[in-house]
């Protein structure tokens, strides 16, 4: 498995240019998320992606090749934050709750939702403790589930960043 | 100046320097075809959009710069396909331009809608639609500087028809082309270089593979220098033959499935290849697993995502071939390459008495006689454009370029049909150089109602049909893997030359050696395009022929001569 992080310009079909280079490539993806930064004109894409090193390396190599795509760097072997973010619907009636919200706790996922027949959990966090969580809630019954994919970044002084807009050119040249 | 979309195009282009468009008018493309006729363009009509593409493609080829090609929407565009997909496997910059339904319409299925540019992502290196006649002078601006900087390639640029009819203000300098801005990765790893010096410096056996990357980067003298200063042999990619001259000593010829026998020995035997500006093409490489076992690599790329794609490298040297060549220059000592030049002069010995050349004339036209005579003739200075098969090996084998973008032909894709209208496009980028189209009777029956374009512009080509009845290299493959089974491969073609006065192009038929000098020489002094159907040999193959998925040394030879392999195998 291969982590990726993409700088790519906010606008309609850069996605599909994603996508379709990784399929192209014969690279099934696993998630790949994707969300605007702070500049809005600028979205950031965490895509992990069913590869080896080799892969990874083609993969970013070849998404850098994309007129769209600003920035492209496997982060795999790099030292990684990442969180996963799922929303899960599960029966819940008088009998099983007090053992549902018993689960909830320990795993430090939050009810967002209670309805007289299930409750919605809120859980975020790697991908491990996410599927520890689905794993005891699935004798209770999993109506619904969903989750966003991986959002990853690099620990500490390891930055990450879009290249810097270039200062708008001067008006007039100014001559000495 | 307030100025219709369709008349900014055609300003545009002007003022990128185009003075050749090849296309086909259609409804969604019709504006521009209205603005095109009071313009200085000069467009060629062809009569199928994939020889438009290919057209712009062989005038990319043959000079380096922009080759531009036009239709219209729906099957205008999808016809261009093939052409796009053949410019994008060979790095070829060519800009298509097609038209496009009125933007309100887009998504409705109107009639001849097609979603061109999600066709065509995989097989561009970029592409666009623009639905606004504010948008066109920049985006063909960029369209431009995407398919000819870094690794060029084809760019497609669809334009709304309400775009194209809608004016708007045109101020060129306003107009500056807005790419995004994209991280500048240092390439330059100094303990890479250093590993790669030294590798040039220690080794003993090294071949140097040399690809279409250093015709791209115009590298051809810094090439040369490199050549000389390290003494080192060079074999060439079907795309690289020109980047250095063939009649030069250390020009060993081409590698791969129908490379030399002699040059593929010397990069089995090798303890180190350079590659610039080349892929390792599964066609040049054979079985990875044998492939130079015993050399070390050095890959100088201008694109990332080759390296390591198939062969693993020791040293890979990214960047543009000639910056990075000179760069090299000055570290290399010239070494003693004394007893490796003279083993590979004794590999060259044995194979050559295996030549088509050399056996004895048994009445048969042979292709290989047809185009040697044919380098012979035009003193190797004429502009070959080839098509994909047997024929295409043989000219790459028997005719001996010395100058770059001389050989046009379709590698990666290996598109029949790409060399009549790649040929026409060469002669109007070249329109003082000699050009030969050397076609199988397959290919040619492709594209051959470009035959007309040829009239109608009123051009100056010379066509060779080498004519052996079959679809030849698969019959050959047939002959060789299928046990004879000859299915699909007996064609049935027309009587060309007929054909060719039907089109009021001057045909001759060719079937004996003694005829084949005469008629080129009377081909040559025509000033009109003139077509020679030679009939050859029917069943020929290429030889040496490295087997798909075999290793490069096992090589099946051209039967019939008392020769052993004196060459040690790996």
């Amino acid at each position: 498995m291969q982590t990726l992080v993409a700088y790519v310009e906010n606008k309609p079909g850069v996605l599909n240019r994603v996508s379709s280079l990784a399929r192209r490539l014969a690279i099934n993806i696993d998630s790949l998320t994707v969300g605007p930064t702070e500049n809005p004109e600028i979205a950031r894409m965490t895509i992990v992606a069913h590869t080896d090193e080799k892969g990874g390396h083609r993969l970013e190599a070849s998404l850098e090749k994309l007129v769209d795509v600003l920035l492209a760097e496997n982060i795999s072997e790099r030292a990684l934050l990442e969180r996963d973010l799922a929303l899960i619907k599960v029966l819940a009636d008088q009998q099983s709750r007090p053992h549902l919200m018993e689960l909830i706790k320990v795993f430090r996922a939050r009810v967002v939702d209670v309805a007289p027949e299930s409750l919605i959990i809120e859980i975020s966090g790697t991908v491990d403790k996410i599927d520890g969580l689905l794993e005891v809630l699935r004798p209770f019954g999993v109506l619904e589930m969903a989750r966003s994919g991986r959002i990853s970044m690099t620990r500490g002084g390891d930055l990450l960043r879009p290249p810097e807009p270039k200062p708008a050119p001067p008006q007039t040249l100014v001559t000495r | 100046m307030k100025l219709t979309g369709a008349e900014i195009l055609c300003e545009s282009l002007t003022k990128l320097g185009v003075q050749h468009i090849f296309g086909y008018p259609g409804g969604a493309i019709l504006p521009v075809y209205d603005a095109l006729g009071k313009s200085k363009l000069h467009h060629i009509l062809v009569r199928h959009e994939q020889g438009a593409t290919h057209m712009a493609d062989g005038y990319a080829r043959a000079t380096g710069g922009v080759g531009v090609a036009m239709a219209t929407s729906g099957p205008g565009a999808t016809n261009m396909v093939t052409g796009i997909a053949t410019a994008m496997l060979d790095s070829s910059p060519v800009v298509c331009i097609t038209g496009q339904v009125s933007s309100k319409l887009l998504g409705s299925d109107a009639f001849q809608e097609i979603d061109i540019t999600g066709i065509t992502m995989p097989i561009t290196k970029h592409n666009v639609v623009v639905s606004r006649a504010e948008d066109i002078a920049r985006t063909v601006r960029e369209a431009f500087i995407i398919a000819n900087s870094g690794r060029p390639g084809p760019v497609l640029v669809d334009i709304t028809k309400d775009a194209q009819q809608a004016s708007c203000e045109f101020d060129w300098d306003a107009a500056a082309p807005k790419l995004p801005q994209k991280r500048v990765r240092d390439n330059h790893d100094q303990a890479e270089f250093d590993r790669a010096v030294e590798m040039l410096n220690t080794a003993k056996r090294p071949v140097i593979l040399a690809g279409r990357g250093i015709i791209l980067s115009g590298a051809m003298r810094a090439f040369e220098q490199f050549v000389r200063t390290c003494n080192i042999p060079v074999a060439m990619t079907l795309l690289g033959i020109g980047c250095f001259p063939a009649s030069d000593p250390m020009n060993l010829g081409m590698m791969g499935m129908h490379g030399e026998a002699w040059v593929n020995h010397a990069i089995q035997e090798s303890d180190l290849l350079i590659a610039v500006g080349m892929r390792f093409d599964d066609r040049v490489t054979g079985d990875l697993r044998t492939y130079a076992k015993s050399a070390r690599k050095i890959h100088i790329e201008i694109d990332r995502a080759e390296i390591n794609k198939n062969v693993q490298v020791d040293a890979a040297l990214i960047g543009d071939a000639r910056e990075t060549l000179e760069k090299l220059i000055p570290h290399i000592a010239n070494p003693e390459r004394g007893p490796w030049l003279a083993h590979i002069k004794e590999l060259k010995g044995d194979s050559a008495v295996r030549d088509i050349q050399s056996l004895p004339d048994n009445g048969h036209l042979y292709a290989a006689h047809v185009i040697n005579d044919l380098w012979k003739e035009t003193c190797g200075e004429a502009i070959v454009v080839t098509d994909v098969g047997q024929h295409q090996m043989w000219e790459a084998q028997y005719y001996h370029h010395n100058q770059p973008r001389t050989l046009i032909t379709s590698g990666g894709l290996g598109t029949m049909g790409f060399a009549l209208p790649a040929a026409i496009g060469a002669k109007f980028a070249k329109p003082d150089s000699e050009v030969w189209v050397v076609v199988g009777d397959g290919g040619f029956q492709m594209t051959m109602c470009e035959l007309a374009t040829i009239v109608q512009e009123k051009i100056n080509i010379k066509i060779a049909i080498i004519n052996n009845g079959f679809l030849g290299m698969v019959r050959q493959w047939q002959e060789f893997f299928y046990d004879k089974r000859y299915v699909a491969t007996p064609l049935v073609a027309p009587d060309f030359a007929a054909l060719a006065n039907a089109f009021g192009i001057r045909g001759e038929r060719i079937t004996s050696r003694a005829d084949v000098l005469p008629t080129i020489r009377s081909a040559r002094e025509s000033s009109q395009t003139v077509l020679i159907d030679f009939r050859v040999e029917q069943e020929d193959s290429v030889y040496p022929m490295v087997p798909a998925g075999a290793s490069l040394h096992e090589m099946i030879r051209r039967p019939g001569t008392p020769l052993v392999e004196t060459a040690s195998e790996p």
